[in-house]
């Protein structure tokens, strides 16, 4: 996937936003790819953990709200210990589903459930998720 | 030293097998601990945003329960409880500011401060009970399993409240050495295993988990071993499903360290609530004449 | 207060009342300071034609939330058994939309799974304990969706017991659950299901099949409207004081 930017493209409130939510500065990114490297959901996702910061320095909005990445992101953390930069990445991932989240606005609908996926489901599995991905 | 014990949402139930044979083995180690008498679940999750703090309620309160009891420490034997509890506690010892907002929010309890100390089984273990002290009381040691040990994500991440190297650690190697059994060690012992993207992307959650039992099987293991029944839900019996969707998917037996450690103690099979485990799982350890 | 005109004579009572000024929905008005909220708000002028019910803090229809002058707190009560004070806010808030799910409750069984199918939002507590804090009827809410959570249906209906249905913990809750509709839920399984069942209420309805009781029955059944009453005046109590140990000096149908 590539991206063109232009002066147009650009919105720094995202970026602001971001870090107000994060408290994450993406602008330490060095564009190494260790999170890249290190994360296991990688194969799901739009475009890498790495490209998501590149896009996120440069205040690319419009293409941060429709990649999926923070989506897929498990907020298993190993982006983070790994980071030679010292940024919580998972951290810059939950504010970027917040902002969505925020705007009372479901990543997954719990009525829409099957029931038989419930009824299997462990009650942890139910919280983390409904935590992670409603609103 | 007064020990609260915090079971967590899915301990009554559906891991059951986890929290049975962890009070049994508890017992049997003379290690005393008290269910917290009313405690409310943990949330699973920690938040990760700095402007959240609504959702470090719910593990704040249980802190604050502990306290009320008396007790100076928490012992969980989920690692994701152990993970929200830890850093919530974290947080309450080391932000001021946050602490002030959240004590203030909550004007129905008294005040917390982190003063209670969290701990999983694990470190507690390790840190208070000893590993020479626990190989003197196994019975019935493990000899001849071959079993991976799982370490997941929440006890090793984020450094904060990790009880051991992120990347290189050797807490579970230890206790199942201790155990008698033989350590198979596997390089995504530590990789998630998508956790609670079996709700959001679940094929994705099936390939990540696919991908650990292949590595363990590759490597040698002919179980594994873990600590939470997230995981326990992804690697063990979603199985199934992997094995449908993706072809020659392997069969793997999976236990709670907690089972593996009572029976090593020498207690009764109906400790571990074998029932919950995989098929495979109870035919192991009558292959093995461990039950 | 009341004057009541009669034929031959007028009748007048007037008591003496301080009164106190309260606003409702934001409207300031004088009221004597012994009433409920509720007959101060007839007091007022406003006529219930939805919103009351019993009368007797029972119902759940009179849930009222109101806040106090210099005071950041939300008070709640019924209007029918919460006394007035002097500057209060308030407003009644009879209902509160929630969703009560759908279920063919002979299909159940009392499994923790059954409510978490039913009510998934369950998952989305936070126990951030507004609920319990907003209770009308001091029930320990977040307490009861902690168990249920768990799976700990019977501590649930416990804890629910005294839940007159209001809303007020949906009104306020942050995940969105409606507290009340699953808490009786949690109460029928528990019931149904999960408790021991009364060991004397089989033998009983065994008693009343074998037609232990015809007799006694139609005897009462062929009395006159009178001799019933008679009966009934004369029938032998149990003493307040009574043993364990008492029994009725006619012991037919024991």
């Amino acid at each position: 996937m590539s991206y063109k930017i232009t002066s147009k493209t650009i919105d720094d409130n995202l970026k602001r936003k971001v870090s107000e939510i994060s408290g994450q500065m993406a602008s330490k990114c060095f564009q190494c790819g260790t999170c890249t490297g290190s994360c296991p959901m990688i194969e799901q996702m739009h475009i890498t953990p790495r490209r998501l910061m590149a896009l996120l320095q440069w205040g690319q909005a419009d293409a941060l709200r429709n990649v999926n990445t923070h989506w897929i992101c498990a907020s298993c953390h190993v982006c983070q210990v790994r980071c030679p930069r010292g940024i919580e990445i998972p951290k810059v991932m939950e504010a970027l589903r917040l902002i969505k989240l925020r705007t009372n606005e479901n990543y997954i609908e719990p009525s829409n459930l099957q029931p038989e996926e419930i009824i299997d489901l462990p009650q942890i599995a139910l919280v983390s998720g409904f935590r992670k991905m409603t609103s | 030293m007064s020990i609260s014990y915090y079971p967590g949402c899915t301990l009554k139930t559906k891991a059951k097998n986890l929290e049975s044979s962890a009070l049994a083995a508890m017992k049997e180690l003379g290690i005393k601990v008290e269910e917290l008498d009313r405690w409310n679940c943990c949330g699973a999750v920690y938040s990760l945003a700095d402007d959240d703090l609504i959702h470090i309620v719910a593990p704040v309160r249980d802190l604050i329960r502990v306290k009320e009891r008396g007790h100076d420490t928490v012992l969980a034997l989920c690692s994701m409880c152990y993970n929200t509890l830890a850093r919530a506690n974290h947080l309450m010892k080391n932000d001021e500011e946050k602490r002030k907002t959240i004590n203030m929010f909550m004007d129905e309890e008294p005040d917390y401060a982190g003063e209670v100390r969290v701990v999983h089984l694990f470190d507690y273990l390790r840190d208070d009970y000893g590993w020479d002290k626990l190989k003197e009381k196994i019975k019935k040691p493990l000899n001849g399993l071959k079993v991976g040990p799982y370490y997941g994500c929440t006890l090793l991440r984020p450094k904060e409240v990790a009880l051991d190297h992120p990347d290189n650690p050797s807490i579970f190697e230890k206790f199942l050495e201790t155990l008698g059994a033989e350590v198979i060690n596997f390089p995504m012992s530590t990789q998630c295993c998508g956790a609670y993207q079996v709700l959001g992307n679940p094929d994705a959650a099936v390939k990540v988990s696919h991908e650990i039992l292949t590595d363990a099987v590759a490597h040698g293991a002919e179980a594994l071993a873990l600590t939470c029944p997230l995981c326990d839900y992804n690697l063990g019996r979603r199985q199934n499903i992997m094995q449908e969707k993706i072809e020659g998917s392997p069969e793997v037996p999976v236990y709670y360290f907690t089972q593996l450690l009572a029976l090593a103690l020498g207690l009764p099979a109906a400790d571990c609530h074998l029932e919950l485990n995989r098929e495979s799982a109870v035919n192991l350890l009558k292959d093995k004449s461990y039950i | 207060m009341s004057t009541t005109t009669d034929e031959t004579k007028e009748v007048s009572a007037k008591v003496e009342a301080k009164l106190i000024p309260i606003y409702v929905m934001g409207k300031k008005y004088e009221v004597p300071e012994s009433l409920t909220i509720m007959k101060a708000i007839e007091y007022a002028g406003y006529k219930y034609i939805r919103g009351c019910g019993c009368r007797g803090g029972v119902c759940g229809a009179g849930s009222t939330v109101y806040r106090k002058p210099g005071d950041y707190k939300i008070y709640t009560g019924l209007a029918c058994q919460t006394v007035v004070e002097p500057n209060m806010y308030l407003t009644q808030l009879p209902f509160y939309p929630a969703i009560r799910a759908i279920y063919n409750f002979h299909e159940l069984e009392g499994k923790p799974e059954e409510i978490f199918e039913l009510y998934p939002e369950l998952f989305r507590c936070v126990a951030c304990n507004a609920c319990t804090k907003v209770c009308p009827m001091d029930v320990e809410v977040m307490d009861y969706i902690s168990a249920l959570k768990r799976g700990d249906i019977v501590e649930a209906a416990e804890i629910s017991f005294d839940c007159i249905q209001c809303g007020l913990c949906a009104s306020r809750c942050y995940g969105e659950l409606p507290q009340y509709h699953i808490a009786q839920l949690a109460r029928r399984l528990a019931g149904a299901y999960l408790t021991p069942r009364a060991e004397h209420l089989k033998t009983m309805c065994a008693n009343i099949e074998t037609g232990r009781y015809t007799e006694g029955l139609n005897s009462l059944k062929a009395m006159d409207t009178d001799m019933l009453k008679k009966t009934y005046q004369e029938r032998e109590l149990e003493p307040a004081t009574a043993g364990e140990d008492w029994t009725p000096k006619d012991s037919t149908y024991l």
